[in-house]
């Protein structure tokens, strides 16, 4: 941390890049300037089964990181693009697609050791899984691309991977789906079809997928964003597919940016000016261009 | 009717008693926000909006106001202000940690009347619910609709949502579940300086910052909840109830972690010491042996086969560690029970001593043994009686001491265990609070687990939200004025629940 920290400064706008796989989400498209480029600390710390918490720099990338866990029979509710780190997929916030079963990234960081605008090095909430000690500056950095502190090394909730699961494809309506599955981890609907998720203990998904199978669902292959897709939080748009209960849309092409009351954008700008006055941090970034 | 002169002059000073003119012109201000009945400025309320659930003493209450609905906070929140008074918001007042205490008179902003549940979208699986919706109130209301409100402080029957909000309260069903900020979609909220906005969303993440993740447990530092947006869980199709005992503590604690390391995660993972087995098994009959070291209560919920095989395996591992007996609950009646002791624990203690100082840190659960021990020992030193109930699945501590405040020298030892047990969970590699928050009684321990430089940017966040520092000052950050003592331990009120 103290080389990471040294090579943040106190002078000069800097941003950390990660895998590069969601560069341009939030950025800013007039800003042009030379804005130093720099690596979050790379590795494993350790990983602690019986704590469900592993301490990870937050350069290390999230495929690493899930191969790592599941050596230990854990996994983190975050995923990503090939090749997009940890400290990426948490700066940009978004939720994992099993976030049914994994839970959402906002409950993923425990704590966080930063580098603020200012040079410093601080530390953001703690070690352990159940913390409520003091202000929560870890729920705002998750999802805050990097432009209230630079975050080098997390300490990350982790959970049992689960002992089978299955993606299952049909046409039953999704109140019919929801109703059939308990607590399913993903259920995606297009308007037309359902893909469905479901885990746990195998005689259990076993049940579910007989149950399913009766609906005229058939097994399917974990599904992918086609290329050029994005995803935001919204209404089901024409072509798009819905990720039930997490409020996701994917859909194809670009997105715009979300609304956002003068109140709330009043209240976000006074943060960032408390954090860091000078926008030296991730200049070209706005958490108010992205949706999540 | 003709009126004398002189009738006419007496009526007149009558009309003039019969409603004092109002001398403060804050109180004024309010009660043309709120009309008379809903302004108190008495000593009567004064002095019962000066505790809470806590032994912790501040100052005094201010003008107390009981506000019905979003636009009146707002307008409680900008009188306050525009008088340069600062307010404090306070739901049923069951906190643990002085979060609510009053210092400097503040106008205290009791948010209990706007207890309507507004909305519930089965379908979307939300409710949006006023801040003064009790917890029970909730999951009570949602009865047959196959849904719950997950967060189950052992105060539910009487604490509020918004309180929950506020303090991010946990319970015993979070160790699955998460704790309140799981549970929080969106949140409606006055701002310090009046602005009323809605922080988080219905569905998904909202847009930017998570305004959201930041307000909820921010102990009404923040601005106030006034419309809270709740998630609802599905309730689980099979539930068990496991009671195992064991002749050493260390037995327990050591299942606690080996359950967890071998890729079970538990609804609830419950640990209870001997003395409090003691206190509780008289009136609860749950069948606690009474000559066991310690119980763990251990709830399994889920689908039927992944329960069943969570049971065997966690019998195999309690039995490992030196398990007398493992035993399911056979029925609705025998779970009821072994909840009602757990659940009433507080309230038996009495039996013992007349005064308790209940603690709540967290530790790294691998060290839950070594921990408890030095607990145990600190205790020992100081001639004292410590009762152990606590969520030991999260590592979540509650060492609670018993003593008698009549006894010469007995609470500066209290308090002296207090914070070692304070320090040891700290060392230990832990946090200074689980569920309670840190409110007036912690903060003076916040520079034990943070340097200056992390509380700085914990107050960056604070004066975001709060420029002029008026919003519940002098709590949560040590730096700013002191206000409240832990020195004058007194009996904790009656309806105390851990």
């Amino acid at each position: 941390m103290a080389a990471f920290r040294d090579e943040v400064g106190d002078a000069g706008t800097v941003c950390v890049r990660g895998g590069g796989t969601r560069w341009l989400v939030g950025a800013v498209p007039s800003h042009a300037g030379d804005v130093r480029q720099i690596s979050a600390p790379l590795g494993i710390e350790s990983i602690e089964p019986a704590e469900m918490t592993v301490v990870v720099g937050s350069g290390t990338t999230v495929a690493d990181l899930a191969s790592a866990l599941s050596e230990h029979g854990q996994e983190v509710a975050l995923d990503g693009p090939v090749g997009a780190t940890v400290g990426g997929a948490l700066m940009v916030g978004r939720n994992p697609l099993r976030r049914g079963r994994l839970g959402e990234i906002a409950d993923v960081l425990l704590q966080a050791d930063c580098v603020g605008a200012d040079g410093q090095a601080f530390t953001a909430g703690g070690p352990t899984v159940k913390n409520v000690t003091g202000f929560d500056l870890c729920r705002l950095l998750v999802g805050s691309l990097g432009t209230l502190a630079l975050v080098g090394r997390v300490i990350l909730r982790t959970r049992p991977l689960p002992e089978a699961g299955a993606w299952m494809v049909g046409e039953a309506p999704t109140g019919i789906v929801m109703e059939a599955l308990y607590r399913p981890a993903t259920v995606l609907w297009d308007g037309v079809r359902s893909t469905v998720r479901i885990e746990g203990s195998c005689a259990d998904v076993a049940d579910e997928i007989r149950c399913l199978e009766a609906l005229g669902f058939t097994a399917a292959d974990e599904p992918v964003l086609p290329a050029g897709w994005d995803r935001w939080s919204g209404t089901l748009p024409e072509g798009g597919v819905r990720a039930l209960g997490s409020g996701v849309v994917h859909k194809p092409g670009p997105v715009g940016a979300p609304e956002v009351s003068v109140g709330v954008r009043a209240l976000a700008d006074r943060l960032r000016d408390a954090f860091d006055p000078l926008r030296r941090l991730n200049p070209g970034r706005d958490p108010y261009r992205m949706t999540a | 009717m003709v009126i004398s002169p002189l009738t006419r002059s007496l009526l007149g000073r009558l009309a003039v008693r019969r409603v004092d003119p109002i001398t403060d012109p804050l109180e004024r201000d309010l009660v043309e926000v709120l009309g008379r009945g809903r302004v108190e400025a008495g000593i009567g309320a004064q002095s019962l909006y000066s505790h809470d659930g806590s032994v912790t003493r501040g100052g005094r209450a201010g003008i107390v106001c009981f506000p019905e609905s979003t636009a009146e906070v707002a307008a409680c929140v900008s009188v306050s202000v525009s008088h340069g008074r600062p307010f404090v918001p306070r739901g049923a007042g069951t906190g643990l940690s002085g979060g609510a205490v009053p210092c400097d008179e503040p106008v205290m902003v009791v948010t209990t009347r706007m207890d309507v549940i507004h909305e519930v979208d089965v379908e979307r699986r939300l409710a949006w619910v006023g801040p003064g919706v009790v917890n029970l109130d909730l999951s009570r209301h949602l009865e047959g609709t196959g849904l719950h409100f997950a967060p189950d402080p052992s105060s539910q029957q009487a604490c509020t949502i918004g309180g929950n909000v506020a303090t991010n309260s946990g319970g015993p069903h979070c160790l699955l579940y998460g704790v309140t900020s799981a549970h929080v979609l969106a949140v409606e909220v006055v701002l310090p300086d009046g602005e009323v906005v809605i922080l988080g969303a219905e569905e998904g993440r909202a847009a930017g910052y998570d305004l959201r993740g930041a307000f909820v447990g921010g102990e009404g530092t923040l601005g106030i909840a006034t419309r809270i947006c709740v998630r609802l869980t599905e309730d689980p199709p099979e539930v068990a109830t496991l009671l195992l005992d064991f002749d050493r503590v260390a037995g327990a604690a050591d299942t606690v972690s080996a359950v967890i390391a071998a890729g079970i995660v538990p609804a609830a993972l419950e640990i209870m010491d001997q003395r409090v087995i003691e206190a509780v098994e008289p009136f609860a009959h749950a069948g606690y042996p009474l000559d066991a070291a310690a119980v763990l209560i251990v709830e399994l919920d889920g689908l039927p086969a992944g329960v069943a095989t969570a049971i065997d395996r966690i019998e195999v591992i309690g039995t490992a560690h030196g398990a007398r007996t493992v035993r399911v609950a056979a029925d609705e009646d025998e779970r009821t029970r072994i909840w009602k002791g757990r659940k009433s624990a507080f309230g038996a203690i009495a039996v013992i001593k007349p005064d308790y100082y209940l603690n709540d840190t967290v530790i790294p659960r691998t060290r839950l043994t070594e921990v408890l021990s030095r607990v145990y020992e600190v205790i020992e030193e100081r001639d004292l009686i410590v009762m152990n109930v606590f969520h030991a699945g999260d590592g979540n501590l509650h060492p609670l001491i018993v003593f008698d405040a009549r006894e010469p020298g007995v609470m500066e030892r209290v308090l002296e265990a207090g914070e070692e047990i304070v320090r040891i969970s700290v060392e230990a590699g832990g946090v200074l609070s689980g569920e309670h928050g840190i409110g007036l009684e912690k903060k003076r321990f916040m520079s034990m687990q943070f340097s200056p430089a992390d509380l700085e940017a914990q107050d960056r966040l604070r004066r975001a939200f709060d420029v002029e520092g008026l919003a519940n000052p002098a709590k949560v950050l040590p730096s700013g004025a002191s206000c409240g003592h832990v020195t004058s331990l007194g009996r904790a009120p009656d309806g105390t629940w851990v």
